[in-house]
């Protein structure tokens, strides 16, 4: 109880500097927000004072001291009021970030789930067989693969599987004539879009799983328990799994919030390439636009959504080594 | 890269450091002849060696290799490979072959500059933290963990996009700011476990100043750690530069393995086919990257023998 009641406070303390933090960003940056709407729309024409005060007005810029300013902030994000979008106009940043962060959670998600599962395996097989082609295979792949930008494997599928097989869709998350609803047609699309997302972010982040599984699995295998099981006489499969994986398993674990990380900024890349409409895309449009007030918030909830993941699995690290919790 | 194997202090890399500074005249080519020698060692290591060594010269040489000028816009559009032109041209005329051997010095230079910067921020850090106790330790262990859960590349590329147009110089200080704290954590765990061995204990007693303790007593011992951190942060700032240019966040105008996807993808090289227009930048940057993380294989064994390739396990 002890364990969860400090990994919660922790939580709370990382939310609220990366909330600070992203406070702080655009207050640190030369320029503010909307200068840059204005700067744009000065390239027709010269700007009078009254329509900047109504742009500012309008696009929700804040006004006083830094400390109110930072006070009205934190209480817009508790609310998730994140104002006002620049690029499409009328709609809130709250209810784009909305529609966007649904495809990105599942895409990364699952993918990242199948990477990790996979790799783990992948991983104890290489370290079990050291020396064969079942370890220089899994782990000259993995480091070759972890290398390639992940836009660029998302290029080369899309253009190779895409274009020239024609295979796969390329672009968007569904059919143009689909409408998003829940029934097996428009699931089974979105499905069929999402195959060269999903195996680009695959190939990509496997190689990392397979290396850091690979080096814990030699680390343990060098353990006098798992010499005194071998001396038993145990199946080795059994030694493999039920004595030296599932303790190799651990450190592979905290990685995992880590490599997290990385893996949601590959997506981003990964969903501009291919259109999809997830939160790489959305940030991508604002980056483009100057569109700040969408930037800022989409930075956030990214944030948020890997400090989250790094939680769930602190917790489940927790459950996993009874040690921790001391 | 594992940090439980590399504790002993008394390896041979380490003692040649160490008698350096003792006498002024030991050459420092020597241990770094030594060091070469251990990385090449390693048959993984001396592939990675070999393929940074091209990339290297390339950047070095690229105006005698380059066939081109690589602004040169002088030529037919998205024309395919032919004699004159081996990889084709690009949609605004210039010589394919040639950007890609000028862009070869963009990546090695922001590889090697925001490396060295990183490491040099992770050293500092990375061992003063390790050595202090107390709320100091504390306030800095909260300060990293911060920056490793952040997910660097949305925050690299919000800086860039407030930071218009900057420039290498801008992504190299982007790539910076993101890029220190995993070697700075992981140099940390090192300095915590070399801190309670004798001959630090040893050199306390003698009255050494802390400074020179982390840094002329500790600091050796992490050589490995030190240059894998560095290889591994150059690996990140190469991957981490191509994609802010490939999303259009660089100056857009030089000409680098980032800048040649960024407009092939925006001039539609996708839908008349040139292959080679993804294909060539994409598979120099994954080599480069790949040819640091193979040298990292024969880091290991930089200061600890045991690691170096066919020890027992």
């Amino acid at each position: 109880m002890r364990y969860l009641l400090g990994k919660v406070g922790l939580l709370l303390l990382t939310l609220w500097a990366a909330v600070t933090l992203n406070f702080l960003l655009p207050r640190l940056m030369p320029g503010s927000p909307a200068d840059a709407a204005i700067a744009k729309l000065a390239q027709n024409g010269p700007v009078s004072p009254s329509t900047r005060a109504a742009i500012e007005a309008q696009l929700g810029v804040p006004t006083g001291s830094a400390w109110d300013q930072y006070l009205q902030y934190l209480n817009n994000v508790v609310r998730f009021d994140f104002g006002v979008s620049y690029t499409f106009f009328p709609q809130s940043v709250a209810s784009l970030v909305g529609t966007a962060l649904p495809w990105t959670l599942v895409l990364v998600g699952f993918v990242t789930i199948v990477a990790f599962v996979c790799g783990t395996l992948l991983g104890v097989l290489a370290a079990w067989k050291r020396g064969t082609w079942l370890d220089t295979l899994p782990t000259v792949g993995g480091t070759f693969a972890s290398a390639f930008p992940y836009f660029w494997t998302a290029l080369l599928l899309l253009f190779f599987l895409g274009y020239v097989a024609g295979w796969f869709p390329t672009s968007g998350a569904y059919g143009s004539a689909a409408t998003p609803e829940f029934t097996g047609t428009f699931l089974l699309d979105a499905l069929y879009h999402s195959i060269l997302p999903a195996t680009t972010i695959l190939i990509t982040s496997l190689g990392g799983w397979i290396l850091g599984m690979r080096s814990t699995m030699i680390n343990t295998l060098g353990d006098d328990y798992v010499t005194f099981a071998e001396a038993n006489g145990l199946h080795p499969g059994t030694v493999a799994i039920r004595y030296a994986a599932r303790n190799a398993i651990l450190p592979n674990l905290t990685s995992f919030g880590l490599a997290l990380g990385g893996v949601v900024g590959g997506s981003l890349l990964v969903e501009r390439v291919f259109s999809y409409p997830g939160v790489g895309y959305l940030l991508y449009t604002a980056v483009v636009n100057q569109d700040f007030p969408l930037m800022q918030a989409l930075f956030l909830i990214i944030t948020i959504s890997v400090l989250l993941a790094n939680f769930i699995v602190d917790i489940l690290y927790g459950i996993l080594d009874p040690r921790t919790r001391r | 890269m594992t940090p439980t194997g590399t504790t002993r202090p008394a390896t041979s890399a380490v003692k040649t450091i160490s008698r350096g500074h003792h006498d002024a005249g030991a050459n420092p080519l020597r241990v770094i002849l030594r060091a070469f020698l251990t990385i090449w060692s390693v048959p993984k290591a001396r592939i990675g060696v070999a393929l940074l060594g091209v990339f290297v010269l390339l950047a070095v040489f690229a105006p005698v290799l380059a066939p081109y000028g690589a602004t040169d816009n002088s030529f037919d559009r998205s024309e395919d490979m032919s004699a004159a032109h081996w990889l084709g041209t690009t949609a605004a005329g210039q010589d394919v072959l040639s950007q890609i051997i000028y862009g070869a010095r963009v990546s090695v230079f922001v590889g090697f500059v925001a490396g060295l910067l990183s490491t040099i921020i992770a050293v500092l850090i990375g061992l003063s933290w390790g050595y202090l106790r107390g709320l100091a330790g504390d306030v800095i262990n909260f300060i990293v963990n911060l920056f490793l859960v952040i997910p660097a590349l949305p925050l690299m590329i919000v800086i860039a996009a407030y930071l218009q147009n900057g420039g290498i110089g801008m992504i190299v200080l982007v790539v910076v700011i993101t890029g220190w704290a995993w070697g700075a954590r992981v140099l940390r765990s090192q300095t915590q476990s070399l801190r309670s061995r004798d001959f630090v204990t040893a050199a306390v007693f003698s009255g050494e100043s802390p400074a020179r303790i982390v840094f002329r007593e500790i600091l050796p011992n992490m050589t490995s750690l030190i240059v894998g951190s560095f290889f591994g942060a150059s690996t990140a700032a190469i991957l981490a530069e191509a994609g802010l240019e490939f999303l259009g966040l660089g100056d857009s105008t030089t000409v680098s393995w980032g800048t040649m996807l960024f407009w092939a993808q925006n001039s539609n090289a996708l839908l008349t086919g040139q292959w080679v227009l993804l294909f060539a930048p994409g598979l120099c940057i994954s080599l480069l990257a790949t040819s640091m993380s193979l040298i990292n294989f024969g880091v290991d064994g930089l200061s600890n023998p045991r690691l170096r390739e066919g020890a027992q396990r």
